[in-house]
This record gives C-alpha cells, sequence and structure tokens, in this order.
C-alpha cells in the first residue's frame, strides 16, 4: 500500500492509495467534514458507500464535480477537493475530459458482485452464451470484501472468460421497461487527479438484457434519538469497516447500539481492532447464540432493553458522550439514564435492502416483519432478486426488532434527525401528521424527507416505520416511496457521451454553403438546417444590408439560396388523386410543366403545411415544403397512404438534398434569366407564371419554374445538387450588369410578408384554418379532402376567430416586436392589460413602403379593417391601423416583369 | 425505454418509432354525412384503457411502416405486433 497525498479544503493530507477519501479523512483526525446544509450543525462521515448523507464534497481537481460522496472517491495522489454544506458548484470552466457512451444486448445482466450477484453467476454460467456482471465498488465481493473475508475461487473463475463482461465501479441508475439498463462506469478517477487525454473518464452503458438478476444487496440504516448526528456517529458497519479494513484508528472508547446482530458482529471487529468497546446498547431484551457468547467472552457489557436517548458533544460538535435509558420497542422510556464517554457510537439500525432498481418498473417491495425490511418478493418474468435485497438475510441470527428510535417532543424532537443530508427531524414528522398527512408520498413532500442527493437511502425505511407509530399501522401498511433514477448522482457530460457542440444535434448545410460562409453571411437556423440570413457588405449593419436586399430585389435582381425547402417525389398512376385528398385544392388537374400552391390541413381542419407542388410528369409530382416541415409531411402522406388508402399506387421518396435551387428575384430577372439559359424562350407568353421549362443553364440541365415568393418576376433554377455553387456563381459574374445581389432570410421575410403571404409556423401556431388567414380562396368546394368536413364545424365557422390582417404603426417608423400582444384601442397600459385581441406574428421596416408594418392574428380581424388597436411595448403604447394583409402590389402586377 | 417489436423489422429501440396512439380508427367514408359530435369523436376521442391496448407505431427511422400493436398500459408489456388490414390477434391476457 502506497502513500499518496492528497488536499482538503487547503490543507494538504495523507492517505493510503485507493482508500475511499471517507476513510483518508478519518485517519487523519477530520471527524467534522461539513456543516448540514439547513441548521448548519457539524456533520461527519456516516456511511461507507452511496448511502452517505453526510461526507459530500466537491471534487476540485481533475474534471472537477460537485457533490460527491467521500465514501465513493478512491484516494489518488493529488486529488483535491473541499467540503461543501448541501449545495455544490457547477464547474465554470467546459469538461475536457472524454465520456462515452456503449449500447450491449446481453442474455443475462447481474447488478452486484457480492456474494449473491457471484452465487447467481456461478448457477447461470452455463445457461447463458453473454452475461454482464457490473459493481459499483473496485472489487467483487460486496459486504464480504468489506468484512475482510475471502471469496472462494470457484465463485471468481468464470468472470474472466470471454462470455462474461465484468464492470466494476459501475453503477446501473436506471432500469426501464423491456429490461433496458443505463449504467454508468468509472474509468480513469481512481488512476489520476488529472484528466488523462484520448481516455474516456465515463462511460455509460446502455444494456438490453434478456433476464436481470438484481443483486444490489442492502444498506443499513439510521436509528432516531435526539442528537443522533453528531460526527463519531456512524453507521456500524462503516465504522467497523473503516476500523478492520482500512486501519483509520481515529476512536478510542466506542459504544454500539443495536436492533440487530449486526451491531454485535461490528462490535467484535471494533474491539480486534483495538478500539475499546464499551457496551453494546440492545433495544431488544433477549439475545443469545454464539455472537452475544463471542462478546460476552471479549468483556463486552450488554445492555438490553435500552436505548439511546441522548449525546453530548465536544468543542468540535463530535460525539463525546452519550445517555443510556431502559426502553421498550415503542421507545417508551423508563428508569434511570447513564452517561457513557464515548468519541465513536456505532448504529446497527437493520438493513434496508436496494431496491431502487426494482421499484423504477413499478414494483412494490413488500414487507416482512421477522427481517424489519422491504423486500423484493414480487418480480415480473425475466428479473429476479437474490441476497439480501430479496431478504434474504443471515437466518442463522436472532431477529432484528422492529424498531427505528424514539419520538421525542418538544426540543428533542428538533435534534432528533430523520434524514441527515435534508436536516428533516421529528418535529418535521410530527408536524406533517399533526397536518392531517398519512400517505408516506404526502410526508415526504411536506418534510423533503428522502428528496436529496442521498434519496434517503438511510432514511426511507426509518421514516416508514415512525410514521407508521406515529398512525398506529403497520409500516406494510403505509407502504414504501417512489424512488426516481437516476440511482446515484450523475454529470451530464456522462450521459452525453461524445454527443457535444456541433455533435449535438446534426447540422444541415446547402451545397452552396461555403460560398455564403466566403460571403460572409450570418448564419440563422432553420430547423437543423442553416440558412444565410443577410448578405452584409463591409461594415454594413443587419438593417441597413437588409434594405439594400430589398431594393434590389424590387428594382432590379436578387439571388437567394431556396435549396433548404423540403422536396419530395410523388410517384404513381394514382399521385394525382392522392394529392387532392392531401390538399384543400385540386392538383389532379394540374397540367405537366405546371406548378401550383397547395395549403395541407389535419383533420381537425387546421393548417400544418404549405408549399408548391409540380406535376413532372403525369404519374410524378415533385411537392415542396416548409424547410421545417419536410419530415412531418413526409410522414403524414406516408401515413395516409399506407394506413387508409393502401389502394392508391402512390410512393413518396425525400429529394430535398438532390436539388439545389437559386431563386433570381426582380423586374431584370428576365433580362439574366435570357443571359444565363441563350435556348430557352423567357418571353410571359412563352413561359408564363406557374410554368416549368427545361432548359440549360450555364451549361448545367436545368429545370426553371416561375414561381415567386416576393411577388417579383422570378425563375427559379433547380439543378442536381452538385452544380448548386456553379449555377450561384454564373448567376452572380452574369449578373453583375443588372446589379446582381444576394440576399438572405431576412429579406425573404419582408419581400413576403410585404405581400402578405404567410409562413406555417409563423403566423400559424396549429390553430388557423385557411379562411383565418384569408385564404378561401384555396379551398377546394368540389372534392373531399383531409380536414374539409372540419371548416363545417361550429368552432372553425366562428366569427370571432383569430384572423390574419396587417398593422400599420400609426408612426411609420415604430417598429412592433414579434409576439407583442395587441389590445382594443386603449390609452393606457392599465387599460390595456387582459384586454388583448390577438398577437404580433410578424414584424418589419418596408423599404418599399418606407414605413414599418407588421401581420397579426387578431380576433375577428377582418372586420376590424380601418379600426385603430393598441399595442403595448414596455412601458409605453404603439398605435397601429389594422389593414388587409396585402400592403404591396395587391393587384400583382409585378410577378409577370 | 420500450423495446418494440416491428412485424417487418423485429424488435428496435423506442427510439427508432413513433407512436400513432389508438389503433382501428379509420377515416370516415362519408365525413359531410357526420354531425359535428360524429366528427369530433373521430379527431379527438381516444380510448384510454388500464390494461391492453391496440395501439399503431411507425417505424421511421427504418422500414417507416405503420404497424398495430398490443400494448399494456399499466406494465408496458407489448402482446402481438401486427401489420395493417391483417386480422387482429386476440388480446392478451
Amino acid at each position: 500500500m502506497s502513500t499518496v497525498q492528497f488536499s482538503f479544503d487547503g490543507v494538504t493530507y495523507h492517505g493510503n492509495k485507493g482508500e475511499p477519501l471517507s476513510a483518508a479523512l478519518l485517519r487523519n483526525d477530520i471527524k467534522v467534514v461539513t456543516e448540514s446544509s439547513y441548521l448548519f450543525r457539524p456533520r461527519g462521515v456516516f456511511g461507507l458507500g452511496y448511502e452517505e448523507p453526510n461526507a459530500l464534497v466537491q471534487i476540485v481537481s481533475g474534471s472537477g464535480e460537485p457533490m460527491v460522496p467521500a465514501t465513493k472517491i478512491e484516494l489518488v495522489e493529488g486529488l483535491v477537493v473541499k467540503s461543501l454544506a448541501g449545495v455544490g458548484d457547477l464547474p465554470i470552466s467546459p469538461d475536457k475530459a472524454r465520456y462515452d457512451k456503449t449500447f450491449k444486448h446481453v442474455d443475462l445482466l447481474i447488478v452486484g458482485a457480492g456474494e449473491a450477484g457471484l452465487l447467481a453467476l456461478k448457477k447461470e454460467y452455463k445457461k447463458n452464451k453473454s452475461i454482464i456482471i457490473l459493481d459499483d465498488k473496485p472489487n467483487v465481493g460486496g459486504y464480504k470484501n468489506e468484512l475482510n473475508e475471502k471469496i472462494p475461487q470457484e465463485l471468481l473463475k468464470n468472470l474472466s472468460t470471454d462470455n462474461v463482461i465484468q464492470l466494476q465501479r459501475t453503477t446501473a441508475i436506471g432500469l426501464y421497461d423491456q429490461n433496458y439498463v443505463v449504467a454508468v462506469e468509472r474509468r480513469s478517477d481512481h488512476l489520476s487527479s488529472e484528466i488523462i487525454p484520448n481516455f474516456a473518464r465515463m462511460r455509460t452503458w446502455h444494456i438490453r438484457a434478456k433476464k436481470i438478476i438484481l443483486a444490489t444487496g442492502a444498506f443499513q440504516r439510521l436509528i432516531v434519538f435526539p442528537n443522533n448526528d453528531r460526527p463519531g456517529i456512524m453507521l456500524s458497519h462503516a465504522a467497523a469497516t473503516y476500523l478492520d479494513k482500512y486501519r483509520v484508528g481515529t476512536f478510542t472508547n466506542c459504544v454500539v447500539f443495536t436492533v440487530d446482530d449486526s451491531g454485535y458482529k461490528d462490535a467484535l471487529r471494533i474491539q480486534d481492532t483495538g478500539t475499546n468497546v464499551k457496551a453494546i446498547i440492545d433495544i431488544r431484551q433477549k439475545v443469545s447464540g454464539p455472537l452475544v457468547d463471542q462478546v460476552k467472552k471479549k468483556g463486552i457489557q450488554i445492555i438490553t432493553g435500552s436505548c439511546v436517548t441522548n449525546t453530548n458533544s465536544d468543542a468540535s460538535g463530535a460525539i463525546s458522550s452519550l445517555f443510556v435509558t431502559k426502553s421498550d420497542l415503542k421507545g417508551n422510556i423508563n428508569g434511570e439514564t447513564n452517561e457513557i464517554i464515548c468519541d465513536l457510537l456505532a448504529i446497527s439500525g437493520g438493513w434496508t435492502p436496494t431496491v431502487h432498481l426494482a421499484t423504477y418498473l413499478n414494483i412494490k417491495p413488500i414487507w416482512n416483519q421477522n427481517t424489519a425490511s422491504f423486500n423484493l418478493t414480487k418480480l415480473p418474468k425475466n428479473i429476479e432478486a437474490v441476497g439480501y435485497v430479496k431478504g434474504d438475510f443471515d437466518k442463522s441470527t436472532n431477529p432484528p426488532a422492529v424498531f427505528f428510535g424514539l419520538i421525542p417532543e418538544g426540543e428533542d424532537a428538533k435534534v432528533s434527525f430523520v434524514d441527515l443530508q435534508r436536516d428533516a427531524n421529528i418535529r418535521d414528522l410530527r408536524r406533517a401528521v399533526g397536518a392531517g398527512l398519512t400517505s408516506i408520498e404526502h410526508v415526504k413532500r411536506y418534510t423533503t424527507i428522502g428528496t436529496d442527493h442521498d434519496q434517503g437511502k438511510t432514511s426511507g425505511t426509518t421514516t416508514i416505520g415512525l410514521l407508521a407509530q406515529l398512525i398506529n399501522k403497520a409500516p406494510g401498511e403505509v407502504g414504501t416511496l417512489t424512488f426516481r433514477p437516476p440511482y446515484i448522482g450523475v454529470p451530464f457530460s456522462a450521459l452525453a457521451g461524445r454527443d457535444l457542440g456541433i455533435l449535438s444535434d446534426p447540422i444541415r448545410t446547402t451545397s452552396l454553403h461555403n460560398l455564403h460562409l466566403n460571403a460572409k453571411a450570418p448564419m440563422e437556423d432553420v430547423g437543423q438546417w442553416k440558412r444565410p440570413w443577410y448578405f452584409p457588405l463591409e461594415k454594413e449593419n443587419m438593417h441597413d444590408a437588409v434594405i439594400r436586399e430589398c431594393r434590389a430585389a424590387r428594382n432590379d435582381v436578387a439571388a437567394m439560396d431556396a435549396s433548404t425547402l423540403g422536396k419530395i417525389d410523388i410517384q404513381g398512376p394514382d399521385a394525382g388523386i392522392f394529392l387532392d385528398r392531401i390538399y384543400t385544392n385540386m392538383f389532379s388537374t394540374l397540367k405537366v410543366g405546371s406548378s401550383r400552391y397547395g395549403l395541407m390541413c389535419g383533420v381537425d381542419g387546421m393548417v400544418f403545411d404549405d408549399g408548391v407542388t409540380t406535376r413532372i410528369a403525369e404519374d410524378r409530382f415533385l411537392m415542396t415544403t416548409t424547410t421545417g416541415g419536410a419530415a412531418k409531411v413526409l410522414d403524414w402522406l406516408e401515413e395516409w397512404l399506407q394506413t387508409e388508402w393502401p389502394e392508391l399506387d402512390v410512393y413518396c421518396t425525400s429529394v430535398t438534398e438532390h436539388w439545389s435551387t437559386v431563386a433570381i428575384v426582380g423586374p431584370k430577372a428576365r433580362a439574366l434569366m435570357a443571359k444565363l439559359s441563350p435556348d430557352l424562350d423567357v418571353s410571359n407568353e412563352a413561359f408564363p407564371f406557374m410554368e416549368n421549362r427545361y432548359a440549360n443553364v450555364a451549361n448545367i440541365p436545368a429545370r426553371i419554374a416561375r414561381i415567386s415568393f416576393s411577388g417579383e418576376l422570378a425563375y427559379e433554377i433547380n439543378v442536381e445538387a452538385w452544380f448548386g455553387s456553379h449555377i450561384w456563381q454564373e448567376v452572380f459574374s452574369q449578373g453583375k450588369e443588372f446589379g446582381i445581389t444576394a440576399y438572405g432570410t431576412e429579406t425573404m421575410h419582408v419581400l413576403r410578408a410585404e405581400k402578405g403571404f404567410v409562413i406555417v409556423g409563423q403566423e400559424t401556431d396549429g390553430t388557423q384554418t385557411p379562411m383565418d388567414l384569408d385564404m378561401d380562396w384555396i379551398v377546394s368546394k368540389k372534392k373531399d379532402f383531409i380536414g374539409k368536413r372540419s371548416f363545417a364545424r361550429t368552432d372553425t365557422s366562428r366569427t370571432d376567430r383569430h384572423q390574419l390582417v396587417g398593422l400599420l404603426p400609426v408612426h411609420n417608423q415604430d417598429l412592433l416586436p414579434e409576439g407583442s400582444y395587441v389590445t382594443k384601442d386603449e390609452e393606457t397600459i392599465e387599460d390595456s392589460v387582459s384586454k388583448h385581441i390577438g398577437y404580433v406574428t410578424s414584424s418589419y421596416y418596408s423599404d418599399a413602403l418606407a414605413r414599418t408594418f407588421a401581420l397579426s392574428l387578431v380576433v375577428n380581424g377582418k372586420s376590424l379593417i380601418g379600426k385603430f388597436v393598441s399595442i403595448p411595448v414596455g412601458d409605453k403604447i404603439i398605435k397601429a391601423e389594422i389593414v388587409n394583409s396585402v400592403l404591396f402590389d395587391k393587384e400583382n402586377r409585378r410577378r409577370d416583369g | 425505454m420500450l423495446l418494440i417489436n416491428c412485424p417487418w423489422c423485429g424488435p428496435r429501440d423506442e427510439t427508432e418509432f413513433h407512436y400513432g396512439s389508438e389503433a382501428h380508427i379509420a377515416y370516415p367514408e362519408k365525413p359531410e354525412e357526420l354531425n359535428d359530435e360524429q366528427w369530433a369523436e373521430y379527431i379527438f376521442i381516444r380510448n384510454n384503457p388500464k390494461g391492453w391496448y391496440a395501439e399503431r407505431w411507425v417505424h421511421t427511422a427504418s422500414c417507416r411502416r405503420w404497424f398495430n400493436v398490443w400494448r399494456n398500459t399499466i406494465n408496458h408489456e407489448f402482446g402481438p405486433s401486427y401489420k395493417p388490414f391483417t386480422k387482429q390477434p386476440s388480446r392478451p391476457k
């Protein structure tokens, strides 16, 4: 065993490499580790594992981690930790360590490699081809290992075989449906206090097992009495293990307070280390057997039928003596009180099986009066429990007392702690019962017992037992608390693995993306897509850039990358009929080579996507969708084809990424189109609006569509994605003489909003019918389509629905913030509050109108045209006139050039 | 995470699927002949039983096909999966 140096609260100490930090703290005589969260009482090491409620520390070295039990930190050279009182600090700088995740399907998963888990492995080894056995400690053997007992070789031999994966320092944090377990493996903190490069600090295991064996063991629990929280008061198994296995020394005089025979076993272990065990206080009236005989032989005094009734402390707050009095199992004290001087009080309050994983599946542990524990006895098929968690305790011992502690009144109640981490005490429990609460779930929330970092591992059963006593029920009638994953605190980085930063979500870019980056266009996120927002000239701000871009589109010619629109190739003889049912308007009558704008609704009649669809051939359509809605629309089409209309011979394929689309927009677009494609007759007569032509554009075969999302004369050039960059560059080199200008999504928005074109998802939120959007013209009266029947519902024919209108602020430079409430024409903020009649959906400055404007959804808005409304913004009111949603070129004079 | 049996692909993790609510609710043949209540029943009203439930899933991240499956809403146990327009297996016990 080698000695290492570590730092606790800025002071350097020494300890043994690999021992728990809690042992090293005790070895250095640090009994007071921290103050409690709420009452600021001194607290010290209490447990041995994840049950630890007191000795939580912040790891400062390496990756840094807030709130880690000192019992679960293995000592390494250079470890730096600091104490904390209930609240840790999240590290400020990004964690440079690596985290991984892995996925496994196995025949058998054994959770816990203590004796029970190892026995299960031996029994099941031949029956299963692939096995994972995981355990949260550094070594197998669990409880036996802590007792320094040797594990028989026959239980170990299968561990190192090819079909067994043995995972130590690995904690199963969740058990989910169909035997799905998530476990976190700690791989490097025990090797180095620093981050090890290119090595995963933690690995999250996602395991699906045909069968699961829970061998999770049990935790010792506390006993409640006044001042039961002082440093030096510990669980007896923890105290004995620190003294016996880790040889921490530290304590001189020990008293054991027990409800079961574990206290006797631990008293013997403690006595053997040289710490004097002055007495065993046993709540039970009569005990016998070999353990008791051994204790007597060692000359340890046994005080039966008695209870610790209080403790004293030294100046540091650590225990200095205790008081003992006769008591029955209900905590009724009588007789004389004796004081015993001690610096260690080892508590053996009985064993609480670690049932958490099973309870995540809503399995209720069952109370057993003989073992004084809630055990896993009823489990679904393919999950089994073995060992302590099942209630299989050592049967050779005397049964434990069903005793959880004293329930004092007055001042004593305030210092009789049930949940050490929450500082929750008997007074809290009494108040909960006094308030009429009898359900353990209510009591938990009222008192906060069991809700802290340790999730009440040492206090859960104690709370149930004391509550049962207070309301005159049996513990089994009170029932258990609901645990929820994760079983221990887990860093988010362990769950995220490598899916961080740019890998956290896919990024979709068009074939023109690098050109946009070269042009220094800021990007806007549209779903997963990156789209150029605007194209600033040097030193130009967004406002000025957008005005310049709008002006180019309205006066000369401008180009945008429209490649992100969703594209779905719809093929098959019934494609036309299919689209008639999907869209509110007709598509079966569309001529080959023509395009039509379509709107689709859900069965509830609410608009959910729109776009232009082109008939490529008699049996083939190319649908475009909104950029963000493409996947949803494809799902929708396939759902109807598969589940309602399998008789339709139609197939849908996403082709979004296959085509690049460059739109050239503006009065000079025709001249530029002619120059780019000399063989194409671009006249309005030969190539009218909403038609398509195939021609070479800059020597590349292209489909050109006369589609306009700006109201201007426009051509959309569609080429295979490979040629996207080429076309964009040609548009700009050949367009120079026409003043070609690149524009981004912001200008696109301004141009479309001036024309009153909606954006599904901006002007809509899933509660608008086409009529609400002033689009009655697109709803066919001749045919049925999805959602049609809903337009005859009383709700959709209400006159007081939110309707799309335009808004013109009275002061024509006032810009309404998008999302603002629209209220009735009121003079003051006070008057306008809670009188809102709608909200602003889009708001821009328009160069063409030389003023600001907005689109808005307003209750019965169409009937309010010409009226004024108030828009409260901060502490001001902006007045605006309600107008028709189309504000520019109402007669569509511009679209043909 | 549920393990769902796609009748075409076999058992796969829940993240590959999308949920489709109650199975066997057909689009009405003549919506225009339904009164508001009947139409609302079709759009909005679904059973929510405690126990076995025949529901729809779609294997979005793989074969993209819809299917039906029995699932127990109490403990998420799955019964048989079956393809659309095939005979519904009897309710599991």
